[in-house]
C-alpha cells in the first residue's frame, strides 16, 4: 500500500465515525483536500520549497492518528511547567490532537469571547465557522495542509467580537502521549479578530517522553480592520519528533499581527508561515528562533504578500546551531505593482557553534512596485572573537564568554515577545537549552 | 610589578614588537608614545593576552608569575585591566551584567566572598558618579549605540569597578572633547596609589597634562628608542616625532 492509499483508507474510516456529526460544507470540503492530497503527494527535494529539506522519514512512515484522549501520568501540575507556572490565563490543553477538557482551565471571558474546542464549535455553531475555516491556508497547493484539512477534528477556536481586548493571553498545549505505534496529529486552529479587537495566542506543543511520532499543524488567523492579533508558537517536542506547521494569515486594513516563532525540539521541523496584506495600513511582524542541536533539522519558511500599499512588514529569524544540525531560512517577501510605499525589512542571522553545522539561508524579494523601501540581510558566523577577548579581558572565563554571546544573541529575540511569563519563562528554559548553561542572569 | 624583557610578537608574517624592554613598579605611571603604527596598541593587546598576536621571543612577569602564560581571564583576575583603544559592542549583555561576572570571578580567583547584588549595586553607582557616567548607559548593552566618548568613559567606569593593580590605557584619549578628557584623567588618578601602577598609552602629550606620567616612554618600529622624565612628552609635543625617526636612522 502506497502512503497516499494508507491516508485515504484512514480516511474513510474517520469519515463513516464522523458522516453524522459534521456539516455538508465540511465533508466537502475535507474530501476535496484528500483528493487533492493524493494527487499532490508528499513533497520531494525536487520541489524548490522543499529543496534543502526532506521529509521521507514522515513519508514513508503509516501514521495513525492517535485516540487516546487522556495523556496517562499527566497532571495538572505537570502542566505548569509547561504553561510557565504563574501565567494568569486560559488555557486548552489537547491530547494527540484532541480536546482535553479536565486538564484545560477557561477563565472568565469578556462578553461574546469565544475561546473552546474546534470541535465543540463545529458540533454547536458550525455557522460561525464556515466563513474562514479551511477558506485561507491553501489546501489545493500544500500538500501538508491538505493532510490536516482532510482530517481536520479538533484544534482551538478563538472568536473575539469587535471591539473585544482579551487582556490575557490565550495558551493553547499540544501534548503527544507517545502509546508506542507511531501517532500523527493534525491539530487546527482558527483564530478570528473583528474590527478592533485584540488577542494573544500561545501554542505550545510538548511531548511526554521521548517518541517518534508526527504533528502536523494548522493554523487559521483572521484579522478584520484594526484588530490586533499576536501569535506565539513554542515547539518543544522531543527530539525525535516530526513536526510540519503552517500559519496562514488573512489581515484587514490597519490591521497588526506578530508572530514569534520559537523552535527548540523535534528531529525534523518545517514551519511555513504565510501573510496576505491585502488592504492598506497593515503592519506585519514575523520573529523566530530556532536553536538546534544534535541532528536535528529545521526549516522555517515565511512568504509574505505585500498586495497593497502603506503596509510594513518586519521579519527577524535567528538561529544557533550546533553539532551536526541543520537549519533553513527560507523568506519570501513579494510586493505587487499596487503596493506602493511598502516597507520591508528581513533580517536572518545564524550563529553556528560547530563544523559540522550547517544553515542554508535564502531571502528572495521580488519586486513589482517603484515607490517601496525593502531591505534584507542575511548573516552567518561564528561567535565574535573580538566580543569574546573583551569579555575575558574582564574575567569572565572562556566557556562563560562564549555562553554570554550565544545567550545575548538569542535573548534578543525572546526579549521582543509581548507576553511576559512566555518571555520569562523562556529565558530560564533557554539557559538549560543552549549548549553551555549559565547562571540565570535574574535581577540584572 | 611588570617586568618585560625582550619581547617580541608578530601577526601572520609581520613582526611588529621586537625586542621590547620595560619594567614597570609600584606606583609608578608609565607613558608610551610613539608615531601611528609603531606598535603600542600590539604591546598593550599582547599584556592583555589577545591571541591574534604571537609571541616569538622574550618575557614578561607580572607580579612574579610569568604572564604570558595566562589566559585573558587569568590576567583580569590577577589584576590586569586594558582600556581598549576600540571598545567592542556587545548586544545583548549589559556592563553592568558583565562587570559583576567579572569582579566576582575575581573575587573568587583571590578567595574573596562574592559581591552581593545591594553591594554591588552600590558600587556601581559610586564609581559612575565618579566618571560622570549616566546610570542608564551601563544597565544598556556594553557599549552598544554609544558615542565614541562614551565608549571610553565606559572603559574607565568598568576600570574603577574592577580596581585593578595594572591598568593599561589604549589611547583612551583618542578622540575625546576636553571636558570628557578630564573625566577620564580623574577617573585615572583616583585609581593612582602606591601599590598599583597604571600604563597609558598614547600618541599625543594632552593627556598627560592631566595624568602627569613619572616616565615616557618612545616606543618606535617595535622598540623602546628613548626613555625619559615627563619632560620628554612634552618635547615630543615641540617637535614630532621625526627628530627621533631621524636619530634611530642616523644611530
Amino acid at each position: 500500500m502506497t502512503n497516499q492509499e494508507h491516508y485515504v483508507s484512514e480516511f474513510s474510516k474517520l469519515q463513516k465515525e464522523q458522516a453524522a456529526g459534521q456539516p455538508g460544507w465540511l465533508g466537502r470540503v475535507r474530501k476535496a483536500a484528500l483528493d487533492r492530497f493524493v494527487e499532490l503527494g508528499f513533497p520531494t527535494l525536487e520541489d524548490e520549497e522543499w529543496k534543502y529539506t526532506n521529509v521521507a522519514p514522515i513519508a514513508k512512515t503509516s501514521y495513525r492518528l492517535g485516540t487516546e484522549t487522556k495523556a496517562p501520568g499527566l497532571k495538572v501540575e505537570q502542566l505548569e511547567r509547561i504553561t510557565f507556572g504563574e501565567m494568569e490565563c486560559s488555557y486548552l490543553v489537547f491530547v494527540n490532537g484532541r480536546f482535553t477538557p479536565e486538564l484545560s482551565r477557561i477563565r472568565r471571558l469578556p462578553d461574546g469571547v469565544r475561546v473552546g474546542s474546534l470541535a465543540t464549535a463545529l458540533a454547536e455553531e458550525p455557522g460561525r465557522l464556515e466563513p474562514h475555516l479551511a477558506r485561507h491556508a491553501a489546501f489545493d497547493k500544500q500538500a501538508f495542509v491538505s493532510l490536516n484539512t482532510a482530517f481536520l477534528q479538533d484544534g482551538a477556536f478563538v472568536h473575539l467580537p469587535r471591539r473585544k481586548v482579551m487582556e490575557e493571553p490565550i495558551h493553547l498545549i499540544y501534548v503527544t502521549a507517545p502509546n508506542g505505534a507511531p501517532l500523527v496529529s493534525h491539530p487546527r486552529n482558527l483564530i478570528v479578530a473583528e474590527e478592533g479587537s485584540q488577542v494573544a495566542v500561545v501554542e505550545s506543543y510538548v511531548s511526554l517522553g521521548e517518541s517518534a511520532y508526527f504533528t502536523n499543524s494548522v493554523t487559521e488567523v483572521v484579522a478584520s480592520e484594526g484588530a490586533v492579533v499576536d501569535l506565539c508558537k513554542l515547539q518543544r517536542e522531543s527530539e525525535q519528533a516530526y513536526h510540519v506547521a503552517t500559519l496562514q494569515s488573512h489581515l484587514s486594513r490597519s490591521a497588526r499581527f506578530a508572530s514569534h516563532s520559537i523552535s527548540l525540539g523535534g528531529a525534523l521541523v518545517r514551519n511555513d508561515i504565510n501573510m496576505v496584506l491585502d488592504a492598506e495600513g497593515i503592519e506585519c511582524v514575523l520573529n523566530g528562533l530556532y536553536l538546534a542541536q544534535g541532528t536535528q533539522h529545521i526549516d522555517n519558511h515565511t512568504f509574505i504578500d505585500h498586495a497593497k500599499a502603506h503596509c510594513a512588514s518586519r521579519e527577524l529569524y535567528k538561529g544557533v546551531l550546533s553539532g551536526r544540525s541543520h537549519g533553513v531560512f527560507n523568506g519570501k517577501i513579494m510586493v505587487r505593482k499596487d503596493a506602493q510605499k511598502t516597507d520591508a525589512k528581513q533580517t536572518n542571522k545564524n550563529l553556528l557553534l560547530s563544523e559540522e553545522a550547517l544553515v542554508d539561508t535564502k531571502p528572495q524579494l521580488e519586486i513589482y512596485a517603484d515607490d517601496v523601501r525593502c531591505t534584507h540581510g542575511a548573516t552567518i558566523g561564528q561567535l565574535d572573537e573580538e566580543a569574546l577577548f573583551y569579555l575575558r579581558s574582564r574575567g569572565v572565563g572562556r566557556e562563560d564568554a562564549r555562553s554570554l554571546l550565544i545567550h545575548a544573541f538569542a535573548t534578543d529575540l525572546i526579549s521582543r515577545i509581548p507576553v511576559k511569563p512566555v518571555r520569562t519563562g523562556l529565558e530560564c528554559l533557554l539557559m538549560t537549552r543552549l549548549p553551555v548553561g549559565i547562571e540565570h542572569r535574574e535581577g540584572l | 610589578m611588570l617586568e618585560i624583557k625582550n619581547l617580541r610578537a608578530k601577526v601572520g608574517d609581520r613582526e611588529i614588537l621586537k625586542g621590547i624592554n620595560l619594567t614597570v613598579k609600584p606606583g609608578e605611571v608609565h607613558a608610551i608614545m610613539g608615531p601611528n603604527g609603531s606598535g603600542k596598541s600590539t604591546l598593550a593587546q599582547v599584556l592583555a593576552g589577545r591571541d591574534t598576536y604571537e609571541v616569538t621571543g622574550g618575557e614578561a612577569t607580572y607580579e612574579g608569575k610569568d604572564l604570558l602564560d595566562m589566559d585573558p581571564e587569568e590576567r583580569a583576575r590577577e589584576g590586569l585591566f586594558l582600556a581598549f583603544q576600540y571598545p567592542v559592542e556587545i548586544p545583548g549583555v549589559s556592563t553592568t551584567y558583565l562587570l559583576r561576572a567579572g569582579l566576582n570571578a575575581a573575587r573568587k580567583h583571590q578567595g574573596l566572598e562574592e559581591l552581593d547584588a545591594m553591594d554591588f549595586l552600590s558600587l556601581v553607582k559610586e564609581k559612575a558618579r565618579l566618571v560622570e557616567m549616566d546610570e542608564s548607559l551601563m544597565n544598556r548593552s556594553v557599549n552598544e549605540g554609544f558615542s565614541g566618548g562614551e565608549k571610553k568613559r565606559n572603559e574607565i567606569f568598568q576600570m574603577a569597578v574592577l580596581q585593578p593593580k595594572l591598568a593599561i590605557l589604549d589611547e583612551t584619549d583618542s578622540g575625546l572633547d576636553i571636558d570628557a578628557l578630564k573625566i577620564v584623567a580623574q577617573g585615572v588618578n583616583k585609581l593612582r596609589g602606591a601599590d598599583r601602577a597604571i600604563i597609558v598609552v598614547t600618541h599625543y602629550q594632552r593627556l598627560l597634562n592631566y595624568i602627569v606620567p613619572d616616565k615616557v616612554h618612545v616606543l618606535y618600529e617595535g622598540r623602546i628608542v628613548k626613555s625619559g622624565g615627563k619632560e620628554l612628552a612634552l618635547e615630543l609635543e615641540d617637535k614630532g616625532y621625526s627628530w627621533i625617526e631621524e636619530k634611530v636612522a642616523n644611530a
